[in-house]
């Protein structure tokens, strides 16, 4: 049997294996890659950075812990740039494992950007059923949230107080990684006309890209690539970016692979058709 | 690193390598890492929804705030629970024809609305220029229009038909190309964030025992 041939019937778990073994590559020596920036993302970052000190950005954390690997930095990154821009932040996670999620994010960030619960950003909490939430929110944040998910009342809080709904919100952000887009597309924009920009996994991005071309969302953040980029715009390296270097070695390898499969292919395919077997 | 840190990113640590080992092939320590994750996530969802709906939407309204009217939707909640009953389960319509019902009306509207409507504005509105946004714009409804003609099987794929609808194939192709590679960057985000945890915790873990 020939190498090729092999190559063809070549075990899953050798590919496993080489993928796994190109990750460690980066933890072994440490390089950088250089990220280019998207339009789509840094009309997202030109939209936060031209917000005032006080304006109000809704963030909603609609992922849970199996991807935060995507979704985690890219939420971070434009949490630090609104904490950095001292606007007010409400949070809301229609996500059931989201909760987490955003006490892990607020936690960090607003100590270390000395940030107060209540003052300066609000946490709402989690609510079953996407759309019908969207819609109550839509009316105003109380009817789904007379309380935040500390169970303190958002009417005794400062920064909400004059703040009924989306109407007064400068923008909403999403990070999801299910259909909530869709969601906040059809429920939220569809129906009160805010803008919304949206931070998704990668598997998702091909198929929301339509809604930045109709106008519909105003920016997207794909994937963990998408959060390099913005990392790179705050001037935040984090985890977006130092994934990048990964995600080199293992595409590279990927590739190989695709390669030397498609050569096999038509090699033996021709060998055959030699031979008077095969298609 | 503090002890207690070094213990549960241990156990993390071994839960993690204890899923992958399911690459391999199927085994004990994979099976209990999937029960795990199985059953923490029904018993924190469970609390979860509880905690922030049932106590929220039924026991406080009703019993703290005696807003009556809370009862209805209640009820319906509870007639849904009829369905494993073979006698009463035909008391469950009830429930499903007004959730039916409520989700029909709200959500016709606004899905043709985003879906068809904004999509088709948008397609239709773009403006035909002779720069590279006029390639962009062309290119697009190119793409459309043939991708259309390849689900339009009331003509026979034949002649002007049969090469619009062939350039479709190619679209829809391209299409799913670039979701494979954006699948395969968030396939190994999901890898390269465990190896980046496993490592910090390994070097961590290092420097806590050599200074303690």
């Amino acid at each position: 049997m020939s190498f090729l041939e092999k190559m063809m019937l070549i075990d899953r778990r050798w590919i496993y294996l080489s993928i796994g073994l190109a990750v460690i590559i980066p933890v072994v020596v440490q390089f950088e890659v250089p990220v280019s920036v998207s339009p789509e993302v840094k009309k997202i970052y030109d939209f936060v950075e031209n917000l005032n000190a006080g304006d109000y950005l809704f963030i909603a954390v609609d992922y849970d812990p199996s991807s935060m690997a995507e979704l985690n930095p890219m939420a971070e990154a434009v949490l630090n740039q609104a904490f950095a821009k001292d606007l007010k932040v409400i949070i809301v996670t229609l996500a059931q494992f989201g909760p987490g999620m955003v006490e892990d994010l607020t936690t960090r960030l607003a100590a270390a950007h000395h940030r107060v619960r209540g003052e300066d950003y609000v946490f709402l909490g989690y609510r079953p059923y996407p759309a019908i939430t969207i819609m109550l929110m839509g009316i105003n944040f109380r009817v789904p949230f007379p309380v935040d998910h500390y169970s303190v009342p958002l009417d005794s809080m400062p920064m909400m107080r004059d703040i009924r709904n989306f109407a007064d919100v400068k923008a909403v952000i999403d990070f999801t990684a299910g259909n909530t887009a869709d969601f906040w597309i059809t429920y939220g924009v569809g129906r009160f006309d805010f803008p919304l920009a949206i931070g998704i996994t990668g598997v998702m991005a091909a198929d929301y890209y339509q809604y930045l071309q109709s106008g519909q969302i105003f920016g997207i953040i794909p994937g963990v690539k998408g959060a390099a980029e913005y990392e790179q715009l705050v001037g935040f390296p984090g985890k977006g970016k130092e994934q990048m270097a990964y995600q080199v070695i293992a595409h590279s390898v990927i590739i190989a692979f695709i390669l030397i499969s498609n050569i096999a292919y038509f090699a033996t395919r021709k060998q055959k058709q030699q031979l008077g077997g095969g298609r | 690193m503090t002890t207690e840190q070094a213990i549960l990113n241990g156990i993390a640590v071994f839960l993690t390598l204890c899923i992958f080992s399911f690459l391999y092939r199927d085994n004990p320590f994979y099976k209990f890492a999937e029960r795990l994750v199985a059953g923490v996530a029904t018993g924190y969802w469970t609390m979860l929804l509880y905690h922030t709906n049932f106590t929220d939407k039924v026991l406080t309204p009703i019993f703290v705030r005696g807003q009556l009217h809370y009862i209805i939707p209640a009820l319906l909640g509870v007639l849904m629970w009829t369905r494993f009953s073979k006698k009463y389960a035909w008391l469950s319509r009830y429930s499903i024809a007004f959730y039916i019902g409520i989700s029909s009306g709200v959500t016709i509207t606004v899905t043709l609305y985003t879906f068809l409507f904004k999509q088709l504005q948008a397609t239709i509105g773009m403006p035909i220029t002779a720069d590279y946004a006029g390639i962009n714009t062309f290119l697009i409804v190119l793409a459309v229009v043939s991708a259309l003609v390849y689900f339009f099987f009331s003509l026979p794929h034949k002649g002007a038909i049969g090469t619009v609808s062939r350039i479709g194939i190619y679209v829809i192709m391209i299409g799913f190309g670039a979701g494979f590679g954006m699948t395969v960057m968030g396939r190994i985000a999901l890898l390269v964030q465990r190896v980046i945890f496993i490592n910090d915790y390994v070097r961590g873990l290092v420097a806590f025992i050599g200074g303690s």
